[in-house]
């Protein structure tokens, strides 16, 4: 290691525990009971009727005819639509308008919508699908996203984000690797399915219950679908059964779908996606196919990454692009490097279209660097992590995105996580047990994470949030945020309920509905605490101000000195005789306002396309990871030990929820890298199209240990209350898993070369352990 | 007409016995918290406890995932569904240790944890952290990372330590686990008759149903289904002049919690630990493993190693035939038309036989094997091979009894070299292919350290991979 020049290391700052306080997730207790409602179990109108979705069994074919005779001919269907029956456009696309809602003459993958049957029920819906014959002129199927560049086949442009001189680079370092590294996809598994209920209202207005992380794209979409403004489509959504990103975009579809037989027939109709259905026609985490190059200098410096990164799209754009976007602005993870030249293609495959999933792009180009690393530690024979940390990004370096970073907390969590966890005396057991063990070997692996937050497309950051107080003194909050388990609901009442300093049950969140927080962006990119947080902020400081002055007027004293306290007036310290409803009371009386709306958009960030350099984002996340695995060497069989975390949490306004948070996305990080398996035929058909073929972490496969300490720090007053987004970053720490195994198969196999190629599969441990 | 107690209900239906318990449930009683994750016993999202009144008049409830379970099954039960457990008003004691740690997230998953960590309360089992684990282990959350479940369900085996098991259901009142209902229910359940109705012309034969209806809900979900499971004569294990015999009807659990089975198999809860998950065990039946002829059949891997009989019966005739001869080729075999597979027997093992069971699949539970192979080998008093019985799934078109491995082994002595020699054998006798569990190669590596793997965990002493390898490599 004599390689590597001793850093000057930070001052470590003082970590606490987190605390097991704050109020605990406010939909629990009906979770609990099985009382909380999802779009399933919404009280249907009489006489509902049931839909199934009739897909494409051919992944690119021009679509020859199909015989719905016998399907209609079945007793209890009552019609089957098709793009012909769409009154206004048939286009489902949300950048590009690329994706038919039905196939039309020509379908692009396997399980691409091509009609909808409506039936009295899903059963005879579902025998009617059997019935139907369709018949295709095959063309050829890509599925790879090297076959489509090789092809020419794209979604949109290449984008590169450069900063300095790669090529001249290269050349003065002192090395300099090539290598690949390829990521594959990854279901989202949300246990409640895509699905929607439409029912039709009075003068032509179509309500949809929707599963959706993005309402307001919903009732864009149906509006664009069936010909109609969009103040006639209302969306509401009470919560998600998960949505991980795979209901941003991808939950429109089946709105769209009931909501046309629903104006079709004036009857409500429901579809539930069964699981093999969501499985077979619904995108994932993009597969990325990557060669890299990266060139450092002697003291490990690394000086130059080239990185070229093929997205596999799938059939249409979906959010492709924009998640394109954000592998470039995460290709560098948590490193400075001066010279850096990253170029993405977003490749069109004969995929269900892939979609967002959290961490949106950004785990894949993480995952590149971070083999990259490895390639070169391993060459060099010296660890990852002491390049890893000659590289950590600091105070007003810049991105290649041209953001300067301030605030970071990258060496910060690292030095942190190697104190508080003892890095060196963890590796030196590893090494002694591994001298003691032939047959079971451990291995280790630091992952630092670096991800910025913000949306990157400048525009949707922006949130709406209404406040009603009621003159009881209750009050009902609307904002765009929809809640799919990350506890959003809860932080939003926190808030209030702080301001207000009234008792949590006076609050209630509202469903999310179009008609009360209209134009609204999606819950997504792990803003939307902070988005819909501010705008809330906002709206209930204006209410308590209009409140204050009552009692200013009143007691005729300056308003600094008025505040409320547990539901209670006080003037200068002094508690009055003015409750919370007797000061609502006296609103009422005097006529005062008390509903207010208020409208957020972060502040400073821009980015410019042309130049691709701008201030994408409010603020980044930080954090380092230590993973330990245990691999048997005799089945090919891992286990992890323990994953220990420092993390940047800001300030956070509720630890209980924002571990779960970080442990959520550890886990299904680690389920990316390891062990979760999509796999498509070359005829493009889904193989892992079930859960029994398709595995995602059980209780018993994930690390024994996970420990989760907060770095202390000042937070950042771009997030909300300072507590820092957390839904997608601690992802990321699950790439730790997979460098972390392969260590430990080194231990075992010294002949064994590093190999990036996700997930490390069982298979892929055993062949390897294996390989001479 | 189908006959049981659901929640605080009872319920007499016409509905086809076909239909899962699950539909019924959810859009006929509209009890939805019993949720649809994937129809396939993969999730445990629709999670239901199952209470059976035993001949003394206590009653025993087991968890099962209700989407895979025929409605005529729950003839004379007492069926219990997340709503059968809340408590007026507040959150039950499993319920309440799950908010408390912040163990929900969408929600989605969360009653049927809930009622897994509530069915473990009626379990025999130790109240210990392991068997908590055990109980929820059937249950897939995506958004906690199970880390939050895992504090929460520790809790819960705590506040269980000091349960009454004599006096369990009361205990369970009194502690807030369950309503007070489920006092009454025992005296209830006496008055409902435990015999289902069959059709009289059955279209389907269904046993546990737990592969049936993965495989073909469609034909059965509309129809009244033979369901042989209330039939007494198949279920039942009895050891019988130094044989063991299995009713067909026998759920893998009901094996698990054999004394017999438990001292002929000192190493049972591993092995049977990597056989699905709790509630399937609880459901899932040998006869219906055994018929449904899968080449990975974990079960069937487990009696091929034994040299099992089944006793295929017709009416009043029966015939038995060894289980290695039972398969055919690809999901067939020797079943004649009306021939029920009745039960499975094996010679009762005796000391100097040694038994082991590997399994390896992407995740180690609740996942089907890329490979699977059990061991049954007899060893004389001088330490050779007596006899030895090899099986092998994944790795041909039928569950693999390995004829020739299991011949060469006998009346070797037990070294190295004869196991890698027996080793290359098995490597003819198998033929993988590559499928989503694995390729070929893959199979054929795993094949090979499998088989290494029953030798190091029967005899530690005797065998180190090291060995074989140095071998393999020479």
């Amino acid at each position: 290691m004599q390689l590597v020049k001793t850093l000057h290391p930070p001052k470590v700052k003082k970590i606490s525990k987190p605390i097991d306080r704050g109020i605990r997730n406010i939909d629990s207790y009906t979770h609990l009971r099985g009382e909380s409602i999802y779009v399933d179990d919404v009280n249907v109108r009489e006489g509902t009727l049931n839909a199934v979705v009739f897909d494409s069994n051919c992944a690119h074919g021009k679509i020859k005819n199909i015989d719905y005779s016998k399907a209609l001919d079945l007793a209890g269907v009552i019609c089957i639509l098709t793009a012909k029956d769409v009154p206004g456009e048939n286009q489902i696309g949300g950048i590009f308008p690329d994706e038919p809602l039905f196939a039309e003459g020509e379908v692009h993958f396997w399980g691409q919508p091509i009609a909808l049957i409506i039936a009295e029920t899903k059963t005879i819906a579902k025998k009617a699908r059997r019935l139907i014959v369709a018949d295709y002129e095959e063309l050829p199927v890509i599925t790879t996203a090297k076959q489509a560049k090789d092809k020419g086949s794209f979604i949109s442009a290449p984008r590169s984000f450069n900063l300095g001189d790669v090529d001249s680079t290269f050349a003065k370092c002192d090395y300099v690797f090539e290598g690949e590294s390829f990521s594959n996809g990854q279901e989202h598994l949300y246990i409640e399915t895509q699905g929607a209920y439409a029912e039709p209202l009075e003068n032509g207005n179509i309500r949809i219950v929707s599963s959706t992380q993005g309402p307001t794209a919903v009732q864009k979409t149906t509006a664009q679908v069936l010909g109609l403004p969009m103040h006639k489509i209302e969306i509401d959504v009470t919560r998600l059964g998960g949505g991980f990103g795979g209901k941003e975009d991808q939950a429109t579809p089946w709105a769209v779908m009931v909501a046309l037989a629903a104006q079709h027939l004036n009857q409500s109709v429901k579809l539930i996606l069964d699981r093999h259905d969501d499985l077979r026609m619904t995108g994932k985490r993009h597969p990325y196919e990557s060669t890299y190059k990266i060139g450092l200098s002697k003291d490990l410096k690394i000086l130059a990454y080239e990185v070229e990164l093929l997205q596999n799209a799938g059939a249409a754009a979906d959010l492709s692009p924009a998640i394109a976007e954000r592998t470039l602005f995460h290709a560098t993870n948590s490193y400075y490097v001066p010279n850096v030249k990253s170029t993405v293609y977003s490749c069109k495959t004969n995929l269900p279209p892939n979609t967002a999933f959290r961490g949106f792009g950004g785990p894949q180009g993480m995952f590149v660097i971070e083999s990259a690393i490895a390639q070169a530690a391993s060459e060099l024979g010296v660890l990852p992590s002491a390049i890893q940390e000659a590289n950590l990004l600091e105070e007003n370096q810049e991105f290649s995105y041209g953001q300067v970073a301030t605030k970071v907390e990258a060496k910060n969590s690292w030095m942190s996580a190697k104190e508080k966890f003892q890095l060196e005396q963890a590796r030196e057991k590893i090494n002694e047990f591994n001298s003691n063990s032939p047959v079971t070997k451990k291995g280790l692996a630091v992952m630092p994470i670096t991800f910025g937050i913000s949306f990157t497309n400048t525009q949707m950051n922006h949130a709406r949030a209404l406040v009603h107080i009621y003159q009881d003194g209750s009050i009902g909050i609307s904002t765009a945020a929809v809640e799919m388990g990350q506890g959003v609901n809860t932080k939003l009442l926190q808030i209030a309920a702080d301001i207000f300093s009234v008792n949590g049950r006076k609050v209630k969140i509202e469903s999310t509905n179009t008609t009360r927080v209209a134009n609204t962006s999606p819950s997504a990119a792990s803003s939307t605490a902070d988005l819909n947080g501010k705008a809330l902020v906002m709206a209930c400081e204006n209410l308590l101000n209009r409140l204050k002055n009552i009692v200013v007027q009143e007691y005729k004293v300056d308003e600094k000195t008025v505040e409320l306290k547990n539901e209670w007036v006080y003037v200068e310290g002094e508690k009055t005789e003015i409750t919370w409803e007797q000061l609502i009371f006296k609103a009422m009386a005097q006529r005062v306002a008390l509903t207010e709306n208020a409208h957020y958009a972060t502040p400073i960030i821009h980015f410019d396309k042309s130049k691709e350099k701008g201030h994408p984002f409010a603020y980044h996340v930080y954090g380092t990871a230590i993973v330990t695995a245990t691999v048997d060497c005799l089945r090919g069989t891992y286990e992890f030990d323990s994953v220990k975390i420092v993390h940047d949490y800001g300030k956070s306004m509720n630890p209980g929820i924002d571990l779960g948070q970080v442990e959520g996305a550890l886990i299904q990080g680690i389920g990316w890298m390891t062990l979760e398996e999509i796999s498509y035929a070359d005829n493009g058909r889904l193989l892992s199209n079930a859960l029994s073929t398709y595995k995602v972490p059980d209780i018993y496969s994930v690390p024994k240990e996970v420990e989760v300490l907060p770095l202390e720090t000042d937070g950042n007053d771009m997030a909300i209350l300072k507590s820092k987004a957390v839904g997608e970053p601690p992802l990321m720490y699950g790439i730790g898993a997979y460098f972390a195994i392969q260590n430990a198969m080194k231990a075992f196999n010294p002949n064994y070369e590093m190999k990036f190629h996700a997930p490390m599969t069982p298979e892929k441990v055993l062949l390897g352990l294996y390989n001479r | 007409m189908i006959e049981f107690i659901l929640n605080n209900k009872t319920i007499r239906t016409e509905t086809k016995s076909g239909m899962t318990l699950l539909d019924f449930v959810r859009y006929q009683q509209r009890l939805t918290g019993t949720k649809i994750g994937c129809r396939e016993g993969d999730c445990a999202a629709c999670t239901a406890l199952v209470g059976t009144l035993n001949s003394n008049g206590s009653i025993d409830y087991q968890s099962i995932t209700s989407c895979i379970s025929p409605l005529g099954n729950a003839q004379g039960k007492h069926i219990v569904t997340i709503e059968g457990v809340n408590l007026t008003n507040e959150l039950n004691v499993a319920q309440e240790a799950m908010k408390r740690n912040y163990a929900t997230q969408c929600g989605f998953c969360t009653p049927g944890f809930a009622l897994s960590l509530t069915g473990f309360a009626f379990s025999e089992k130790e109240k210990n952290y392991d068997n908590v684990l055990a109980a929820i282990s059937g249950n897939i959350c995506r958004c906690t990372g199970y880390k939050s479940i895992e504090r929460a369900a520790k809790e819960v085996a705590e506040q269980l330590s000091d349960i009454e098991s004599d006096n369990k259901i009361s205990w369970l009142v009194k502690n807030r686990f369950i309503p007070e209902y489920f006092l009454d229910i025992p005296h209830r359940l006496e008055k409902i008759s435990h015999n289902v109705k069959n059709s009289r012309k059955p279209l389907l034969v269904v046993s546990g149903g737990t592969d049936l209806y993965v495989q073909r809900p469609e034909s059965l979900i509309e129809e009244d289904v033979f369901l042989v499971a209330s039939e007494q004569k198949f279920k039942g294990i009895h050891i019988k002049q130094n044989r063991c015999f299995i009713g067909a009807n026998t759920t893998v659990t009901e094996f698990w919690n054999n004394l017999h089975i438990q001292k002929m198999f000192p190493k049972l809860d591993r092995h049977l630990t990597l056989v699905s998950s709790e509630p399937i065990r609880n459901m899932a039946s040998f006869g219906g493993n055994l018929v449904n002829a899968s080449p990975i059949g974990d079960m069937t891997i487990f009696f091929l190693a034994l040299n099992s009989t089944v006793t295929l019966k017709k009416d009043n005739s029966k015939r038995q035939i060894l289980l290695k001869d039972f398969y055919q080729g690809y999901k067939t075999y020797d079943l004649q038309e009306g021939e029920v597979l009745s039960e499975i027997s094996f010679e009762v093992l005796l000391p100097d036989t040694s038994f082991n069971f590997e399994k390896v699949c992407k995740r180690t539970y609740l996942d089907i094997a890329s490979v699977n192979t059990a061991i049954s080998v007899e060893l004389s008093n001088t330490g050779s091979i007596v006899s030895a019985h090899v099986a092998m799934g994944g790795v041909s078109p039928i569950p693999k009894y390995l004829q020739k491995t299991s011949e060469y082994l006998a009346g070797k002595s037990l070294d190295v070299l004869t196991i890698a020699l027996a080793a290359e054998i098995l490597q003819e006798e198998i033929s993988p292919i590559s499928d989503v569990r694995g390729t070929k190669e893959y199979k054929r590596l795993l094949a090979r350290q499998l088989f290494m793997a029953h030798f190091t965990e029967l005899f530690p002493n005797k065998f180190k991979l090291q060995d074989f390898l140095t071998h393999a490599a020479s």
